[in-house]
């Protein structure tokens, strides 16, 4: 009994030997390449199913979703850019329009004015010479009344004088040589 | 605070040095061990189907994937977190490596080369956990990742394009004398692509494991000055996470280069 268990220890221990101290590289033990190999092709297959139906696509989605916000974040800063300078330009323009606007209105105001004052220096240009026109004939009535006067004067004191000389006032005469004399 | 816990380790290294010298400071390195295939459960033959601790480790690698694809991209955040990062990154990584290398219509073999390139980058990662196994370190496993796309390319090569497909052989630049000899080259390097693509992958990832394990080895017959080899341990160890990433990156640029010469077999 005892040398059979014996015997089979030492046969146990012989072939653990054998399998401990396989010559060199147990890489090159062909009695495990069809375990390996086997082994292999489940591991092989069981990832490539983990990656090409689950993990790939969503991996991909993910990537593609990242880049989709992405983009869209950068059209959106863009189109708001865009609005930005568009808004700008707006306001710009607005502010050039009523630049032009106060411009004409000025100048409007100014030539309105200028007409009022046209006007206004004709009107008085016209009273001015009108005054003018009648202050002169009052002047050439007096004048006239001036020399009516001179002459009943000058008859009145002519005719005196030849009285007072001794005379006989021709009234005729006088008056000749009264209008004679105012003549020179 | 950083100084304070470097010199705490170090430190702790010399005291278990001290402390836990193996009795026998004999060197019984085994850096290959770490590669035996394992029955999970209990011992016995291989077969097929058997669990082994290979298969623990392929489907951690499965998990990891899907952890990192499937449950890091499961809010579907358009400001995203850390881990839907982490996916996005890797999925834009590979695209973008797919389109730029295969061009436009390499993108239909997007998903093929995801998967490659996810499970040799887990893979690769999780092998480097204390502990763990190093699925990729198996040239079984890199040969059948190589063949199915040298397989994939050479079929795709001849049903795309007919007999044009072996222009790719057919050097028209070079002088007419030439081309001959030429083509037995591009014959040769064209089968011994797989090999190549197969064995890159495998033998880095194996090398730095089996470093590992021969410095770990030292570490235990060293006694006190086990801090040595630790240091060193550290520094393979922060080389090989690069290469965890450099040789899935490798492999699955290489399969894009692959794929366009299948796409476009023009030299």
């Amino acid at each position: 009994m005892s040398t059979e268990t014996n015997a089979a220890e030492v046969a146990q221990a012989a072939t653990d030997a054998a399998h401990e101290s396989a010559p060199g590289m147990p890489q090159l033990d062909f009695s495990t390449f069809s375990n390996q190999i086997f082994w292999l092709a489940v591991a092989l297959v069981a990832i490539y199913l983990i990656l090409s139906r689950v993990a790939l696509p969503r991996i991909a989605a993910v990537l593609a979703e990242r880049q989709g916000t992405i983009t869209n974040d950068i059209a959106a800063a863009e189109a708001l850019k865009a609005k930005a300078v568009e808004a700008e330009n707006i306001y710009n323009k607005a502010l050039a329009d009523a630049r032009a606007e106060a411009q004409r209105i000025a100048a409007e105001t100014r030539a309105e004015i200028q007409v009022g004052l046209d006007e206004a220096i004709a009107r008085a240009d016209v009273e001015i010479s009108a005054k003018a026109a009648e202050s002169e004939k009052a002047i050439a009535e007096i004048k006239a009344g001036a020399l009516d006067s001179i002459k009943i004067v000058a008859t009145d004191t002519a005719a005196e004088v030849v009285a007072v000389l001794g005379g006989k006032s021709d009234a005729k005469a006088i008056a000749a040589a009264v209008a004679d004399r105012m003549k020179g | 605070m950083g100084k304070i816990f470097f010199f705490a380790m170090v430190g702790l290294a010399l005291i278990s040095g001290v402390f836990f010298a193996p009795e026998t400071a004999e060197l019984a390195i085994h850096p290959m061990d770490q590669f035996i295939v394992q029955p999970l459960f209990g011992h016995g033959e291989i077969s097929w189907y058997t669990p082994t601790n290979m298969t623990l480790w392929l489907l951690l690698a499965v998990a990891a994937v899907f952890a990192l694809m499937v449950l890091g991209s499961s809010r579907r955040a358009i400001v995203p977190s850390r881990g839907q990062s982490i996916a996005e990154l890797a999925y834009g990584f590979v695209y973008k490596m797919v389109e730029d290398v295969a061009g436009k219509d390499g993108v239909k073999f997007f998903p093929y080369i995801m998967t490659l390139f996810m499970f040799i980058v887990m893979s690769n990662a999780l092998g480097l956990l204390p502990m763990s196994f190093a699925t990729t370190s198996h040239i079984a496993v890199t040969a059948v990742l190589a063949l199915l796309v040298f397989l994939t390319v050479t079929i795709l090569g001849f049903v795309k394009n007919g007999t044009a497909f072996l222009g790719l052989f057919w050097v028209s630049s070079a002088p007419l004398a030439l081309r001959p000899v030429l083509a037995i080259i591009e014959l040769i390097s064209y089968f011994v692509r797989p090999v190549s693509h197969s064995i890159r992958l495998g033998g880095n990832i194996m090398a730095g494991h089996a470093v590992l394990k021969v410095f770990a080895g030292f570490a235990g017959a060293l006694g006190l000055f086990s801090f040595l080899p630790i240091f060193a341990i550290t520094a393979v160890y922060a080389l090989e996470v690069l290469v965890a990433f450099i040789q899935a990156y490798v492999f699955t640029i290489l399969t894009c280069v692959y794929l366009k010469d299948a796409l476009h077999p023009s030299h």
